[in-house]
């Protein structure tokens, strides 16, 4: 029964793993552009916003049609709601590329201030946290929803770790202050990348459970 | 570590608790040897509106019809159990059927106007409990078709007859012929479900309206009506001896957005039923 509206529902599914592949794509590239200092390609990710606002404002117009032609309810309309949120996420985690691209363009001629290792590490786990994360949203694996936030700790130690050495490299030299701070601001955009994909978790339990629920990852 | 948010943002939209208005316990409705409902817990909520939703021959409007005894009316039909209006069990033999029916009122699916005119239509039932003068007739129809949404529109042809209206307007006229005997609760079996869109949103804003003096029980198949107008939804489903059982009751944001039970699940959701 309803197969219609099932479509309708793997459609919009397709449609958010698309658009989490372009993100993903989006913050692996803006990163490597990043540590080749390659400015003609920060501008493409700079672009390839434009696409990734499009895809969430399409899939948002699609739930909004979705949900006024078949009056949806229970679990398709928590699903519903959450391909919203998630899409939204999404969105906001191709900005933090943007806003890493930006800083490519900005730094301009001045060199790294120091060779990038934690960054793209950052960038990696973060990106294998969101896709799994998204893996776990579509299927309803609400197990692995519940485990992948505990990553998030990772990647706020490596953020951690970079902000140490950055304030090194002021301490022992205060003219650095502007590309230490080119490079935290990097790293802090991946940091909110990870917190994000924990949002999508908090989602994909939401979605199978009804259940809204916070994850916090920190023991206290 | 996880950290609870809220109880429940749907909590936020609940309503008030109310007393118990109608409380059924245990019942049992068989016509013949034919168990229709069995083992039915529910407790209506005082000046609530309560929709009770589930398939097609699951026993909806058998229960409904269980609250103001229209079963009696039917050959065969009997009752176990016990079925408590404000603490009073009405279906004990030595209850008065009328009585509970004045208390009771019901509106049915097709709207049914008696062919006499608008006035009288209303004031059939004050004229049986032996109200029979013009002016304390008048102030009751008045009140009841105020009450019903519907004075404005016929207040200048209170002799016209009742079937000369729109099945809107009809509809609305039986809620006045209802309200008329100044009942309690107010049962409707898809008082709606005739009637076109407009008509029925009339009917669902007067039910807001209703429920502010009056308990309301309705029986419906439209979800998003169940939905839009109840506050309590309870899901019933036969068993596999065919008798409609209640198989979930709770606030109506909850029943929509998180049921319990994979059946109502199923069902709200359109995939069975």
């Amino acid at each position: 029964m309803r197969k219609t509206f099932e479509t309708e529902i793997q459609q919009l599914k397709d449609e958010m793993l698309l658009l989490g592949s372009m993100v993903e794509q989006q913050i692996i590239g803006t990163v490597e552009a990043l540590k080749k200092r390659d400015i003609e390609a920060s501008r493409r990710i700079r672009e390839m916003d434009l696409q990734v606002n499009a895809k969430r404002y399409a899939i948002e117009e699609q739930v909004m049609i979705v949900i006024a032609t078949q009056q949806p309810m229970a679990h398709d309309l928590r699903l519903l709601a959450s391909i919203l949120e998630v899409s939204g996420e999404l969105e906001r985690m191709g900005d933090y590329a943007k806003g890493i691209a930006t800083v490519n363009i900005r730094m301009g001629d001045q060199p790294l201030l120091k060779p990038l290792i934690d960054i793209p590490r950052m960038a990696q786990i973060g990106t294998d946290m969101l896709h799994r994360a998204l893996t776990a949203f579509v299927s309803e694996d609400v197990e692995t929803a519940h485990a992948i936030p505990a990553q998030d700790d990772e990647v706020d130690d490596l953020y951690n770790q970079v902000y140490h050495e950055l304030m090194m490299f002021v301490i022992q030299d205060p003219k650095t202050i502007e590309r230490a701070n080119w490079l935290l601001w990097v790293a802090h955009n991946l940091e909110r990348v990870a917190d994000r994909v924990t949002n999508i978790c908090e989602r994909t339990i939401f979605t199978a459970t009804g259940e809204m629920k916070e994850i916090d990852s920190k023991v206290d | 570590m996880k950290m609870e948010v809220a109880d429940s943002v749907f909590q936020i939209a609940m309503v008030g608790e109310t007393p118990a208005k109608v409380e059924v316990k245990n019942l049992a409705v068989y016509y013949g040897r034919f168990r229709a409902l069995n083992e039915i817990d529910l407790t209506v909520h005082e000046k609530r509106i309560t929709a009770i939703i589930g398939p097609s021959g699951c026993g909806k409007s058998t229960l409904l019809r269980s609250f103001n005894r229209m079963n009696d009316l039917t050959p065969g039909c009997r009752m176990e159990g016990e079925i408590h209006l404000d603490g009073e069990n009405i279906l004990l033999p030595s209850v008065d059927v009328v009585s509970v029916r004045q208390r009771v009122g019901m509106v049915f699916q097709r709207p049914n106007p008696f062919p006499k005119s608008i006035f009288d239509n209303v004031a059939y039932g004050p004229r049986l409990y032996g109200i029979h003068h013009k002016a304390d007739l008048e102030g009751i129809v008045e009140t009841s078709l105020k009450a019903s949404a519907l004075w404005n529109e016929v207040k200048d042809k209170l002799n016209q007859s009742g079937l000369s209206i729109s099945g809107g307007q009809q509809q609305r006229l039986c809620i006045a012929r209802a309200l008329a005997v100044e009942p309690e609760v107010i049962l409707m079996d898809e008082p709606a479900s005739a009637l076109d869109p407009i008509s029925t949103l009339k009917i669902e804003e007067l039910m807001q309206d209703l429920k502010k003096k009056y308990t309301i029980v309705i029986v419906t198949h439209n979800m998003q009506q169940a939905a839009r107008v109840s506050d309590y939804t309870a899901m019933m489903m036969i068993d596999d001896a065919r008798a409609g059982h209640l198989i979930e009751f709770d606030a109506t944001n909850t029943i929509f957005t998180r049921p319990k039970d994979k059946r109502t699940e199923d069902y709200v959701t359109g995939r069975f039923g």
